[in-house]
C-alpha cells in the first residue's frame, strides 16, 4: 500500500539490493525515496502505514551522496572567466556533462579577472536547484583578485588588488554584486583582510585562504575572524616550514575557535600533490579534507591550448600549464577520477574517499542537513558506484539524471 | 512438550527460524488467511530503542508485511486498560494467535509476567521487576533512572490461547529458569511452568541452557533430534506449497 493519502500521494521509490553510505560506513540498507528527499522507511512504516510503490535492484552498487566540486573553472571548452555573450548555455554544458562524474551540486569558480568580467558575469549565475538538466549550482567561487604576487601562480598579475583603498567596499565594487556567491579566496596577509573576512562570514559567505604567503600567525589571525577554508592545499602558498608551518600549519594549529573546523581543498589528481603529501595532509586532518577537481576548460577535451580567464593553458595528458611554461594552472581531471586517486593514494577506507567529495565540502558551506549525506530529509542526490568507485548512476532529488551505458566505458 | 537442543546460538536460532518457517508454510496463508504470529512486547514507543525500532530493524524491514497487519501495543496510549483490552479483541478478531515466539527471563517470566503473575493473566499494565528493570538498563546506557518501570505486556492466558507456544532458550544464565519450567511443577512464580499445561509447546535452546536440568532429561530429549530434525527438513517453500501439504504431517503428538 503506497503513501498515506493524507501525508503525500507522491509515490515513494525503494532503492534494494544496495550498500549505502550512512553515518560513515558502508551499510547493507535500503534507501527510500519521496518528494526528492530520503525517507524514513520506518515511520513510513508505522506512522503512515505505507509502503513502496516502487522498487529498484541496485544489483549490490554502493550508494553514496552526489559529489560536490567547490572548486571547477569550467569544462568541455567553457571557461567561467570567460565573459562570453552564451555565458548562460556554457555553464548549463558544463553542468550536465559533471553528472557523469558524480557531481550533483558545484560552485562555479572565476580567476582573477578585470572588474568589468565580474560585473558581466556574476549577474548570470544564479543559484539553482540540479536535475535532468545539471548540476546544481551552489553559487560562484571566486578565487582572486585580492592575492598574492608572489604566489599568482596562473593568476594574470596586472588583474591583482589590494585593500588598501576601501577594504570591503573595495571589494564590493570590483565584484559588483555578492548575490550569488558561495566562497571567496584571498590572501589573509594583505592589509585589512581581516575587515574583509569580518563582512564576508557576517555575509554567509565562506571565505578560503590561498594563493598567499601568509605565516601561520596571519593565517591563524584570519580563521578567528572567520575563515574556513584553504585553496588547493600546498599549491600557490608558502611550503611547510619546521619553524613556520605557514597556511598549512593550519591543519594541526592550536588556535581554531572551539566548535569550528578548518577545511583544506585538495586536488588529488596526482600531479598538484605528491601522493606523499597528500597523505600527510590527510592523516594530520582527516576530517577537514575537501576533493576538488580545479578543473578548466579544457577538461573533457583532447589536449591542445585553451584558455583559463585571461590566460592561455597548454594541455597534455593531465598536465596542464600556462602556454610556454611549467606553472601548473588547473586540472583537466575528474571528480570520480580524484576521489578514485585520493583512495588509491590514502589506502584510506571507500567511506572515508566519498566522504571527502560529499560530506565535507557539504559541511565547509553549512549545507550538510541538506547535501552531502543519505541521511532521512535531506535531499535526494545519490550516485551508485561500482565497487571500484566508477559512478554507474546519478540521481539528483531521486530522479535518475544519468546513467553508464552498458556499451560504453 | 518438545525440548529441541541445539549446540549452540546461532544454531538454535537457525532451527527456530526453520521451524516457524515450515509452520507458516503449511498454514497456507492467504488474502483472508492470516498467520497470526504472536510476540512479547517491550519498551515505550519513543525512544530509539523502542520495542517499534526493534521489530522494525530486526523483522519487519527485511519482510514484505503490510503495515496494518502489525499490532504493537502502544505504551503511549491515553487509556492504557483500554489499550490492553483492545489488543485482546483484536487477537479475537485475527482468528487468535496461531503461534507464539518468545524467550523467557532468568526469573522464569514469559512476555512481562513477572514472579507472581497471574497464570490467567490477560493483557495489561504490569510493574516490571528489579531483575527485569536491570536487564533493560543496557538499552537506556546503563542510566537506571531512565529505564521504564512500567510495561504493556500479554498475560500468561492470552500466550496459553495461542494454538502453539515456541520458547527459546539460550545461555547458561537461563539454564535455573528451564529447570524450574520444565522439571518442576507449574508455579506462579515461574510463570513459563504454565506450559505444561499447553497441549503444543516446542522449548529451542543451546547446550548451556541446558546445565541444569537432569542428565536423564537431555538425553531423552537429545535421543529424540531425528524425530524432531524432520519437522525443519525438508524446508519448505511456498510455492511448492501446493504439492507438499498434501503430504505433510507431524511426525508424533505430544
Amino acid at each position: 500500500m503506497p503513501s498515506n493519502k493524507s501525508v503525500s500521494d507522491a509515490p515513494i521509490v525503494q532503492f534494494t539490493n544496495c550498500r549505502i553510505l550512512r553515518d560513515h560506513r558502508l551499510q547493507r540498507e535500503d534507501l527510500w525515496v519521496r518528494e526528492g528527499k530520503i525517507l524514513n522507511p520506518e515511520k513510513l512504516f508505522f506512522d503512515e502505514k505505507g509502503s513502496a510503490d516502487v522498487q529498484l535492484d541496485c544489483k549490490d552498487s554502493i550508494i553514496a551522496p552526489g559529489f560536490i566540486d567547490v572548486q571547477i573553472n569550467g569544462g568541455f571548452g567553457v571557461d567561467f572567466s570567460l565573459a562570453t555573450d552564451d555565458f548562460k548555455s556554457g555553464i548549463d554544458l558544463v553542468s550536465q556533462k559533471i553528472l557523469s562524474h558524480g557531481v550533483t551540486s558545484f560552485c562555479p569558480t572565476l580567476v582573477t579577472s578585470p572588474p568589468s568580467v565580474y560585473h558581466q558575469i556574476l549577474p548570470q549565475i544564479s543559484v539553482r536547484n540540479g536535475g535532468a538538466h545539471g548540476a546544481g549550482i551552489l553559487g560562484a567561487h571566486l578565487e582572486g583578485p585580492f592575492i598574492s604576487k608572489e604566489k599568482k601562480g596562473a593568476h594574470p598579475e596586472h588583474c591583482l588588488r589590494t585593500f588598501e583603498a576601501g577594504a570591503f567596499q573595495d571589494l564590493l565594487a570590483t565584484y559588483g554584486s555578492l548575490d550569488c556567491v558561495q566562497i571567496v579566496t584571498l590572501a589573509p596577509e594583505m592589509r585589512r583582510s581581516s575587515e574583509v573576512i569580518q563582512e564576508l562570514t557576517k555575509r554567509g559567505i565562506c571565505v578560503s585562504l590561498g594563493h598567499s604567503v601568509a605565516n601561520l600567525s596571519q593565517a591563524e589571525e584570519a580563521v578567528q575572524h572567520g575563515a574556513t577554508f584553504i585553496t588547493h592545499l600546498f599549491n600557490a602558498m608558502l611550503p611547510f616550514h619546521h619553524r613556520d608551518p605557514g597556511i598549512v600549519g593550519l591543519l594541526t594549529s592550536d588556535k581554531i575557535p572551539a566548535g569550528r573546523r578548518v577545511f583544506y581543498g585538495m586536488i588529488s589528481d596526482g600531479i598538484h600533490t605528491n601522493p606523499a603529501a597528500l597523505r600527510i595532509a590527510h592523516r594530520a586532518h582527516p576530517k577537514g579534507l575537501v576533493l576538488v577537481t580545479d578543473a578548466i576548460a579544457g577538461m573533457g577535451l583532447a589536449p591542445g591550448r585553451h584558455t583559463l580567464g585571461q590566460q592561455v593553458v597548454e594541455i597534455d595528458g593531465l598536465n596542464t600549464y600556462i602556454a610556454g611554461t611549467k606553472t601548473l594552472s588547473g586540472s583537466v581531471a575528474t571528480m570520480d577520477t580524484c576521489v578514485r586517486h585520493f583512495q588509491e593514494a590514502t589506502g584510506c577506507s571507500v567511506e572515508t574517499a566519498l566522504e571527502a567529495a560529499s560530506l565535507h565540502p557539504a559541511q565547509l558551506l553549512g549545507i550538510e542537513h541538506k547535501k552531502g549525506t543519505l541521511n532521512y530529509d535531506s535531499d535526494a542526490d545519490f550516485l551508485m558506484l561500482n565497487d571500484n568507485l566508477y559512478v554507474q548512476a546519478t540521481y539528483i532529488a531521486g530522479e535518475e539524471v544519468w546513467r553508464q551505458d552498458a556499451a560504453g566505458m | 512438550m518438545k525440548l529441541i537442543i541445539l549446540e549452540n546460538y546461532s544454531q538454535a536460532s537457525e532451527w527456530a527460524a526453520k521451524y516457524i518457517r515450515n509452520r507458516i508454510v503449511q498454514f497456507g496463508p492467504g488474502p483472508g488467511r492470516f498467520f497470526t504470529l504472536g510476540l512479547p512486547t517491550g519498551l515505550p514507543r519513543d525512544h530509539p530503542e523502542s520495542y517499534h525500532s526493534f521489530m522494525w530493524n530486526n523483522f519487519f524491514k527485511h519482510i514484505d508485511i503490510s503495515a496494518e497487519n502489525v499490532h504493537i501495543l502502544d505504551g503511549n496510549a491515553p487509556d492504557l486498560q483500554a489499550e490492553c483490552d483492545a489488543f485482546e479483541e483484536k487477537i479475537k478478531a485475527a482468528g487468535g494467535i496461531e503461534l507464539f515466539v518468545g524467550g523467557i527471563g532468568p526469573d522464569g517470566h514469559i512476555a512481562f509476567n513477572e514472579p507472581g503473575s497471574s497464570l490467567v493473566s490477560r493483557t495489561r499494565v504490569k510493574t516490571l521487576a528489579m531483575d527485569t528493570i536491570l536487564a533493560n538498563a543496557r538499552f537506556f546506557d546503563g542510566d537506571l533512572s531512565k529505564v521504564p518501570t512500567m510495561a504493556l505486556t500479554v498475560g500468561v492466558g492470552t500466550v496459553m490461547d495461542a494454538r502453539e507456544v515456541m520458547i527459546l532458550i539460550t545461555g547458561a544464565h537461563k539454564a535455573f529458569a528451564l529447570y524450574k519450567a520444565i522439571e518442576d511443577g507449574v508455579n506462579h512464580m515461574w510463570t513459563v511452568s504454565a506450559f505444561q499445561q499447553h497441549p503444543n509447546t516446542v522449548f529451542v535452546c543451546d547446550e548451556d541452557a541446558t546445565l541444569e536440568l537432569k542428565v536423564k532429561t537431555v538425553k531423552y530429549f537429545k535421543g529424540l533430534m531425528l524425530v524432531h530434525n524432520k519437522l525443519v527438513e525438508p524446508l519448505y517453500s511456498m510455492k511448492e506449497m501446493g504439492a507438499e501439504r498434501s503430504q505433510s504431517k507431524k511426525p508424533y503428538s505430544d
